[in-house]
């Protein structure tokens, strides 16, 4: 019986877990139940990507009315993948949160804190499960409501125009999200997916099922902080507790390209690269610009989270320009850099959590000599970076490996050798933490201290994941190369 | 306003009927135009209303923040609660026909209940962002 339940306990556990957290409220209990119920959405979206790559796609009717009426929940290889990513970075930073938080969240606010973040990753995994555009609304509403909340807990008292800076701009993306999956609800009549993917062949190019395309690219594009979209994102990175940026970086725009990949290739079927909007072009475009701009503003921060952030918009243009390819290959790469970029970022971001708590600060002056202050920080640091770069043997090689192959697929040589030249800025912004923290040396009078146990473990466990799937990449780049071909519709 | 006796008077005969309204939107949502979400707002008036003309320590007394914010988590444990019920007794997350042998019935009950969920969780939210505001003003 538990079993025919699995899809509906991934939200609902997370979703009834954030209020009783407000109820508990005194600090241990709270931080105890938390990570029993997030571990336990970790299992249960393994469980499900088990039922699913044995068995196929599983369907769930809410409330037992079925689709297209009611509202579905519909796990596919993809869906399954995402939501086995995303409940795990969901589990590792909540793990990492208590001994971080202690000194970045008031004592009486902990149990909002938690909550929020349960209601966060509830939100996140919703989008990736639901199988109607409307609750991809509703869903997307909720984990930007309260990813506004937690970027506004954070020390600094920027977070707060920060957190209102981006609550504008998402409030914006997720208006033209709605308008978008309103005009497709006027042509179409339903809102289930798979329902309107058979409908929409019937109203296909018509001028307002092209204005829903265009809203519904612009709404995602600013919620996945593609170039040059991106204002939003660097400052709510930087300003936000360390966990919570781990946690954002790791999953908030990676659901967002999820949406894209669902919609553009599971519901309306318009291939990108195929005249049909000039999408295809713009967005090969603006991921490239994406990926140039941002890295090369990435290497002028001096405050190094900052610079990460700016690595993410960059990121982000790896993932689209993947999809821009619409191809087999194309889209594994997409869909396994979602995968490793929350790996490698979560674990640099969560590095970046140990310097804040041991230092006090992250700017580049502050690391100076840190290497020999905190060295496994400082390595775990290292290899995420490695692994940004793309060297051999990490995930992120990985990722540009089916990029490049990708590019090469479809005989675009420039691309490729633009994605090989993207690497060496990456290496720059890389180098030059590494440079201050090993050949600098440190402030005179400190003395070596590591960061707390309970830290460094999910930091290493993420950076060290990141490593392992350099290597073996079956768990990784073997069901994205499923998932890819599942949207591709090679397979059933 | 503790000179206002009108206000005051005319309040003070106000909140009771107003609070009775609530209700009534609250339970006869099935049968007319009415429901959780707003019969939430109208009770939280009465409060809100309350705390204008008598002033904030006043409805900090009648609810108190640490209450109100339990009540509004209660609101969503009830929602959630009924769907949890629903998965227990062998249906759906949701699926009210599992909840009582009469399927009709169970239907009516568990929508009525869900709505109750809401009602509560609007109510304690708009109470409880109408006393951020306000003690915002008076400094605290």
């Amino acid at each position: 019986m538990i079993r025919d339940q699995l899809p509906a306990l991934q939200i609902v556990v997370p979703l009834v877990a954030a209020p009783l957290c407000v109820v508990l409220r005194r600090r241990a209990p709270v931080l105890t139940f938390a990570l029993a119920v997030v571990w336990s959405t970790f299992a249960i979206a393994l469980a499900l990507l088990r039922q699913v790559l044995a068995d196929g796609p599983l369907v769930y009717a809410l409330g037992g009315w079925a689709a297209p009426w009611g509202i579905e929940y519909r796990v596919d290889a993809l869906a399954a993948f995402v939501l086995m990513f995303v409940s795990l970075m969901g589990a590792v930073t909540l793990s990492y949160a208590p001994r971080s938080l202690t000194h970045e969240i008031p004592k009486d606010r902990l149990h909002l804190f938690v909550a929020a973040f349960l209601l966060c990753l509830t939100g996140l995994l919703g989008i990736v499960i639901t199988g109607d555009l409307f609750n991809v609304f509703v869903f997307l509403e909720i984990s930007a409501l309260s990813s506004y909340v937690l970027i506004a807990m954070g020390r600094d008292r920027r977070a707060l125009t920060a957190a209102f800076h981006y609550l504008v701009l998402g409030t914006i993306g997720a208006t033209f999200i709605l308008i978008g999956i309103g005009l497709l609800y006027m042509m179409t009549g339903t809102l289930n997916m798979a329902d309107m993917a058979t409908r929409i062949t019937a109203v296909m190019g018509t001028r307002t099922v092209l204005a829903a395309f265009g809203f519904l690219s612009v709404g995602l594009f600013i919620k996945m902080a593609l170039f040059p979209l991106h204002v939003w994102l660097p400052n709510a990175y930087s300003y936000a507790p360390s966990t919570v940026t781990a946690f954002l970086a790791a999953t908030a725009t990676k659901v967002s390209v999820y949406v894209m990949l669902r919609f553009v290739f599971s519901v309306t079927h318009v291939r990108m690269d195929f005249g049909y909007s000039d999408l295809g072009a713009l967005t090969i475009a603006f991921s490239l610009a994406g990926i140039f701009v941002a890295s090369t503003v990435a290497i002028f921060q001096n405050d190094v989270k900052r610079m990460l952030a700016y690595s993410s918009v960059a990121q982000i243009g790896y993932m689209v320009l993947g999809i821009s390819f619409a191809s087999v290959t194309g889209l594994t790469a997409a869909i396994v850099h979602l995968f490793n970029h929350a790996l490698m970022k979560g674990g640099l971001f969560l590095a970046m959590g140990c310097f804040a708590l041991v230092i006090g600060g992250v700017r580049l002056k502050d690391l100076e000599g840190v290497g020999r202050r905190m060295p496994w920080t400082t390595f775990a640091w290292v290899l995420g970076g490695l692994s940004l770069i793309g060297i051999p043997g990490t995930a992120g090689f990985i990722s540009k490996l089916y990029l490049i192959r990708a590019a090469l697929e479809l005989d675009v040589w420039p691309v490729a050798a633009l994605i090989l030249l993207s690497s060496l800025l990456a290496l720059v912004y890389v180098w030059r933490v590494v440079e201050v923290a090993y050949f600098r040396p440190p402030p005179e009078g400190v003395e070596r201290r590591e960061a707390p146990w309970s830290m460094l473990i999910p930091t290493w466990a993420l950076v060290g994941a990141s490593i392992v799937f350099g290597v073996w990449t079956s768990g990784s780049a073997g069901v994205a190369a499923r998932a890819a071909e599942l949207l591709i519709g090679i397979a059933p | 306003m503790k000179r206002q006796s009108i206000l005051r008077v005319v309040s003070k005969l106000l909140i009771p009927y107003i609070l009775l309204f609530a209700l009534y939107v609250q339970f006869h949502g099935d049968y007319g135009p009415g429901g959780g979400f707003q019969a939430g707002v109208i009770f939280a008036a009465a409060f809100i209303l309350y705390g204008l003309v008598f002033g904030l320590e006043p409805v900090r007394r009648v609810a108190p923040p640490e209450v109100v914010e339990k009540v509004a988590a209660l609101g969503v444990l009830v929602y959630a609660g009924v769907g949890v019920v629903a998965m227990l007794k062998g249906g759906n997350f949701l699926d009210y026909s599992a909840l009582e042998q009469h399927k009709a019935h169970a239907q009516h009950h568990g929508i009525l209940i869900i709505e109750a969920g809401v009602g509560i969780t609007v109510a304690a939210v708009m109470i409880s962002i109408f006393q951020a505001f306000a003690a915002r003003r008076a400094g605290r």
